[in-house]
């Protein structure tokens, strides 16, 4: 029991030696549009949709991740691998943003 | 079709109505609120409707769409009512929207399976030009509070939306 604690704890410790290192992007969602659109990131970061609107909306790139964004809530997304993803809201398929993620 | 072209002209003649002088009888605040969510409300029937009815999975995720975005948008108008203090007003406009809804949903009920699916989603496209039309021209136009015209514009940023779902919808039953 002690040295799951002793290890939790150390994960915990790893957990925040990592965030110090990455960034939290805000991208936020406004009447239907992500601001901003286009997002440079690297490995590590996170992004963080905050919603402003009364409405439900998603950032989902088809095919792979989706992230719930609830009416006046916000939703986050760590980034884990490289690339270039589009994504767009399930809902309201005329919200487009991408996110370009360095390695 | 030519009973919805003349429903549209309908509505638009009643927002006219009176002195003949469109800018003579622009809707009040209070009537913009009830109007706008009186169109909400009969969108969220039609949906409600479609979700018992019809067995197409692409039917009823559009109307799942409907209820819950009309449902957002009309709780957000009910907390700016409240918040400003007004009193939807009942109008002629928003009498005649939902008289007419009421014969459309008792003429979906008489339909059912792909007859039902395609005579909805066509409504659903008329309906929200209609609807869009009256809020882009006449609506926003006339709205005195800001926060209630920022909230239309928002709508109907949405409501266009909807009506380009339908669109594809209606494509895809073909
Ligand atoms: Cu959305």
């Amino acid at each position: 029991m002690r040295s799951m604690v002793f290890f939790a704890s150390l994960l915990g410790a790893a957990a925040i030696a990592v965030a110090a290192q990455a960034e939290t992007i805000q991208v936020m969602v406004d009447r239907l549009v992500y601001t901003p659109a286009e997002v440079d990131a690297k490995v590590g970061d996170e992004i963080q949709w905050i919603n402003k609107d009364g409405l439900v909306h998603t950032a989902t790139v088809k095919g792979g991740w989706e992230v719930n964004l609830p009416a006046k809530k916000s939703g986050r997304l760590l980034l884990q691998e490289p690339g270039s993803f589009d994504y767009i809201c399930r809902y309201h398929p005329n919200m487009k943003g991408r996110i370009t993620v360095r390695p | 079709m030519t009973i919805r072209l003349k429903t549209a002209a309908t509505v638009i003649a009643l927002l006219f109505a009176a002195g003949g002088a469109p800018a003579a009888d622009k809707p009040t605040d209070q009537q913009i609120a009830h109007i706008a969510y009186t169109a909400g409300v009969i969108d969220i029937e039609a949906a409600k409707q479609a979700i018992a009815t019809s067995k197409n999975p692409t039917i009823v995720e559009f109307a799942e769409s409907m209820v819950r975005d009309h449902e957002a948008v009309n709780k957000q108008a009910l907390d700016l009512v409240k918040k400003l203090n007004v009193t939807p007003e009942d109008n002629d406009t928003s009498k005649t929207l939902s008289k007419e809804a009421e014969a459309k949903r008792q003429e979906l009920g008489k339909l059912t399976g792909a007859e039902f699916d395609k005579a909805y989603i066509d409504h659903e496209i008329a309906y929200h030009k209609q609807v869009n039309s009256a809020v882009e021209t006449q609506l926003i136009p006339a709205a005195q509070n800001a926060e209630l015209k920022s909230l239309l514009e928002t709508g109907l940023k949405l409501f266009q939306g909807h009506q380009q779902h339908a669109e594809r919808v209606a494509a895809e039953l073909k």
